[in-house]
Parts: C-alpha cells; structure tokens; sequence
C-alpha cells in the first residue's frame, strides 16, 4: 500500500489539477477566471510529462564518465518537450488575456452572461 | 537527397518573416505582393513533390542530420504530398483574390494580417508533413494561435467573443492530444511515427495507457475538426470573422485535423489488426452520420449566408468521418477526394459570399434579389456550379465523393450511412436552392432596390473575379479528372 502510494501519489495530485483546470474553464462565468483555468489544465500536463520521466535514485542528465546504465539517468526527453510546450502556453495565455483586453473595451465586461446580453 | 519536404512549410515561414522585414506592416501592398508570390512558390514546390512521390514513392527527410529515432522527421508520401498540396493550391487562390476586400476591410493591418496567414499556411503544412507525434502538437498549436487572430479580426463586433470561446475549446483539445502523446511516449518511448507503429504492433494495443492514450490523442484532434458533438465552435466563429479568414480557414482548417486522424488511425495505430477494444471507426461513422444530418438541418434553418455555410461545413466534415468510419480503401479514397472537392468548393462559396458582401453589404438571404445574377453575372454562375457541386448532382466533383461513399456504404452494408448521405444531399438541395430560386427563377428587378449599397463602391474588381472562376472551374476540373486523382494519388495512399 504504501509502496503504491509511493510511486502513485503525484498521479493523484496530478489528476487533481486536471479536474480543477477543468472547472474552472468550464463551469466559471468569468472570462478570466476561464483563462487561469486553463492554465492549471495545462500545468497538470506539464507536470504529468515530468513525473513520467521520473527515476527513482537517478540523476539529473549530464554525461558521468561512471555512469553503469542508462537507468542512472532520468528521461531528457519528456523535459525538453515540456520547454517548447511551457512556450506554446505562454503564446496562448498571451493571446488569450489581449482578446479579453478587446471584449472588455467593447462590452466593458468580462462576465459571459453580461456579455451575451450586450451582444444582443 | 531531395529537400523538398522541408522547403515546402519553409517557404511560407521566410515569406511571413520578410513581410516585416521589407516594411511590410506600413505598406500593404508589399505584403501583398511577398504573400501571394511566396504562396506561389508553396504551390510550385508542392506539385513538384506530389509529383515526384507519385513517380519514385515516399521522400523522408531528417532535419539536422540526425538519425530518424532522435531527430524530426518529416515525411513526404502520397498521403501528407496530396494533402500539402490542397493546402497550398486552395490558400493561394484566396490569396490572390484577397487584395481589394483587404483594402476595405482592414485598411490599417493588412500586413500583418498576411503575415499570419502565412504562418497559418506554414503550421498547417507542418501538421501534413511531420512524422513526429509532439511535432504535430507544436504545429497544431501554432496553426490554432494563428487561427484565433485571423478570425478574430476585422469581422463582426462580436468575433473577439466567439473566438475566445474557441480558444478555450481549442486548447483541451491540443492538451488532450499532448496528454495523449505522453501516455504514448512514457509506453512505447519514441515519438516517430514509424517507429510508434512498430512497437504498438508488437505490443499490441489492449493496455490501459495506450487505450487512453490513443483515445485522448482522437478526442483532442476530433475537437480541432469539429466532429460532431464537439463542433459547437465552428458556426459563430466561422459567421463573425472576416470575408477573407473565412475563405482561408473554412476549406482547410477542419480538413487537416481530419488528416490528422487518418494519419492516426491507419499509420500509427491500426486499431482492428492490434486488438483495440473500443470499435473506434464505428463510432467515428456514426458521429460522422448525425454530423451530416444535423449540420444539413440547421444549415437549412438560417437566414445569413455565411452561417447557413458554416453549418454546412459542420455536415462536409462528418462526410469526411463516416469516409474514416468506414475504414476500407474506397472510404478512405471516398473522406480524400471528398476533402479535395469540398476544400475547392467551400472556398469558392466563402469567396461569392465575400463579392455579395462587397456589393450589397449584406449576406441575408431573405434580401437576395434577381438583381444579382445582372449584377455579378459571374459571381452568380460560380454560386451555382459550387451549390450544385455541394448537392452532388453528376456533371460536378461533389457528386463523384459521394458515389464513393455512397457504394462503399452499400458494399460494407451500413444502410444508416446511406441513409444519411442520401438524406443530408436533399436537405442540401433544399437550402441551396431557396437561394438559386431568388437568383435565377424570379423575375422582375427593382431597378431603385439594386442601387450599389455595398461596401465597394464600384463592381467586383478582376482580382476578385479571378479568384473566384479558378475555384469555379476548379470545381468541374476536379470532376472531370476524378478518375486521374484517384487513380495516381489516392490509390497508392491505400496500400
């Protein structure tokens, strides 16, 4: 039990972040409020790729001369992936807060049922 | 070695970049210039690779030098070379044909506007052509970033709206591709596609991650299509932006997710052979089904012309997945040529609604008057031939996807498929004529009513006419080639 909790827990935490991203995207009436949702959605990501590359008792992946195997090593990959994918979310958050930069000028709120009302 | 893989999305990506560069944000006319002659070149390139996939096969490319496993690769067969090639041929036309409408509609930006459909043009080549699942996910990205700001400018007062939400939407849909990508990754540890393909075969697919890895990779690209319960997006995102993002996004956008499943589905993963436990083509079939109905149905209750044409294209994309659904050569053949025919005439479509817009300042269709087909001879003519296309009526190229759709259905015996496709063409042809009925069958023009009131001052310029005659004709070319297409470039896509 413990051992599975061991290697299980950040999983859970993980999901936990997943479905709080989620939330707040969907169910949030606020247009911000949606962004910062997304942006835990996309974080629970980040963090599902890192902890997937996780080693128990390995290190980090510089080249050791006493290196045995491969195993002394953590995954390099899923943390490259995650810079370019740490990038592609700060485009979209960026694009996404100057779209509500224009909807609050032109219906000078950020609340979508307030919004709907004035696009009428 | 042949580099025409990778100079086919670099083209684009110089051409956006040298916009700037040349002063291309002050005068719109150098950006212009740079973008319809460096989309030229994108279509030169991309008929010399499909040509020469069709002659001596597949062209893979290694950037970098690496070896395929550790670099990115990008692959050229019959499959990405025709789909590059749609993308190209049909984002040039409206290219060409954008100068004057840009002129009205976005006075003060059109270079950087043209700027960014280059980079869209450029990420949605890079989708076709990669050979690399987090590759894709990048590509699909800065296609999607570049989506947003083309469509939420220039349009409607209520794009940036309809564009947000789209973003939202948007975004899970590439976080659950990605997602789907890292359960692939962390079980098979590669991410070629190649490669991915080969240790799924061997380990087959009935494990917990990689099901749910192949179902949120699926999940993630349907939302981008816009398959049916997940297309909510697309009609007030495609009814609110400009005349020319529309024309831009409506015949490729969808489509290249749609490729994107193929990929998926027939290269990478191959679901019936592994033994994965969810019939995943049936259910993309039936979703593909209630699409085309449903999208025909409200199509036929709106009375703007573009949002009547945005549902459409919800009904065009399920042709598209029950084409997949059916998961035999002639289904996929059938979803391919039907991409093609519907990426040249939903162009053609946008770009009418786009003159009508400029001559009359509205696209309502209830005000659509006999004046139209004296007016825009042309215009009128095109509409036609496309509106008969989209019913599929022979002598043009929708009728010829259909009938390979139509036999596959009969052949594979799903009589609920035919059903649909033969249901949704009546309703197709009963929302394009109500308008060819006010066109053509009306008589009497109200000579004060046809007083121009549009945003154009004078007639449809010769740069618009161009562009809408190419796609016009394009319409019967494809019909009357049908036969050349599918032989040379889709029937090798199959084996």
């Amino acid at each position: 039990m413990i051992e599975w909790f061991d290697s299980h827990l950040v999983y859970a935490l993980i999901l936990i972040l997943f479905v709080i991203g989620l939330y707040g995207m969907f169910l949030k009436q606020n247009l911000l409020k949606k962004v910062i949702g997304m942006t835990i959605f996309q974080s629970a990501i980040i963090l599902f790729f890192v902890a997937g590359a996780y080693i128990k008792g390995a290190t980090v992946p510089i080249y050791l001369a006493d290196a045995a195997s491969s195993q002394e090593y953590m995954n390099p990959l899923p943390h490259t992936l995650m810079l370019t994918a740490i990038v592609v979310g700060v485009a979209t958050v960026g694009l996404a807060l100057s779209l509500l930069i224009v909807i609050y000028r032109r219906y000078g709120s950020l609340e979508e049922p307030e919004i709907l009302k004035r696009m009428q | 070695m042949s580099h025409i893989p990778v100079l086919i999305p670099l083209v684009y990506l110089v051409g956006a970049l040298l916009i700037p560069l040349c002063g291309g944000y002050k005068k719109g006319g150098i950006a212009q210039f740079i973008g319809v002659l460096f989309s030229f070149l994108g279509v030169a390139l991309s008929s010399i690779g499909l040509l020469e996939v069709v002659k001596s096969g597949a062209i893979k490319y290694v950037l970098a030098g690496w070896t395929s496993s550790v670099g990115i690769e990008l692959v050229l067969d019959p499959l990405s070379a025709f789909m590059a090639w749609v993308v190209t041929a049909v984002s040039f036309v409206v290219l060409l044909y954008s100068k004057e409408v840009l002129k009205v509609e976005l006075p003060e930006r059109r270079g950087p506007f043209i700027s960014v459909c280059l980079l869209l043009i450029m990420g949605l080549l890079g989708i076709s052509l990669t050979g690399d699942l987090f590759n894709l996910y990048v590509f699909l990205e800065i296609t999607s970033l570049a989506m947003y700001i083309i469509l939420s400018i220039g349009g409607d007062k209520r794009a940036p709206v309809s564009v947000f939400r789209y973003l939202i939407l948007g975004t899970l849909g590439a976080s659950f591709y990605l997602l789907g990508v890292g359960f692939i990754l962390l079980e098979t540890g590669t991410l070629n596609m190649t490669n991915v393909a080969e240790s799924l075969a061997s380990s087959g697919l009935n494990q917990p991650a990689v099901i749910l890895g192949v179902l949120m990779m699926i999940i993630g690209v349907a939302v981008k299509m816009a398959v049916f319960p997940l297309h909510g997006w697309l009609p007030d995102v495609y009814s609110h932006a400009s005349s020319i993002g529309t024309s831009l996004i409506a015949p490729i956008g969808t489509k290249v997710s749609a490729y994107v499943v193929i990929r998926l589905l027939f290269f990478v993963v191959n679901p019936e052979t592994g033994g994965f436990p969810i019939p995943i083509y049936t259910v993309i079939g039936f979703l593909g089904a209630i699409g085309i109905v449903w999208g025909s149905l409200m199509a036929v209750s709106q009375t703007d012309l573009k949002r009547m044409l945005a549902y459409s294209s919800v009904g065009q994309v399920g042709y598209i997945a029950l084409g997949i659904g059916l998961a035999t050569p002639l289904g996929i053949i059938g979803a391919l040529l039907h991409t093609l025919n519907h990426a040249c005439m939903k162009a053609c479509l946008f770009l009418v609604s786009s003159n009508i817009y400029s001559q009359y300042g509205h696209t309502d269709i209830r005000r659509f008057d006999p004046s139209m087909r004296k007016k825009m001879r042309w215009t009128s003519a095109a509409f036609a031939v496309s509106a008969l296309s989209m019913i599929g009526l022979p002598p043009t190229a929708g009728f010829f996807s259909k009938w390979y759709l139509v036999r596959t259905s009969v052949e594979e015996s799903q009589w609920i498929f035919l059903v649909a496709i033969v249901l949704s063409s009546l309703l197709n042809a009963v929302y394009f004529f109500r308008i060819l009925e006010r066109m053509y069958l009306r008589n009497g023009l109200q000579e004060e009513e046809t007083k121009a009131s549009g945003v154009m001052a004078q007639g449809i310029k010769p740069s618009m006419m161009i562009g809408t005659l190419i796609l016009g004709a394009g319409i019967f070319v494809i019909a009357y080639g049908n036969v050349w297409i599918v032989e040379n470039l889709l029937r090798p896509i199959t084996y």
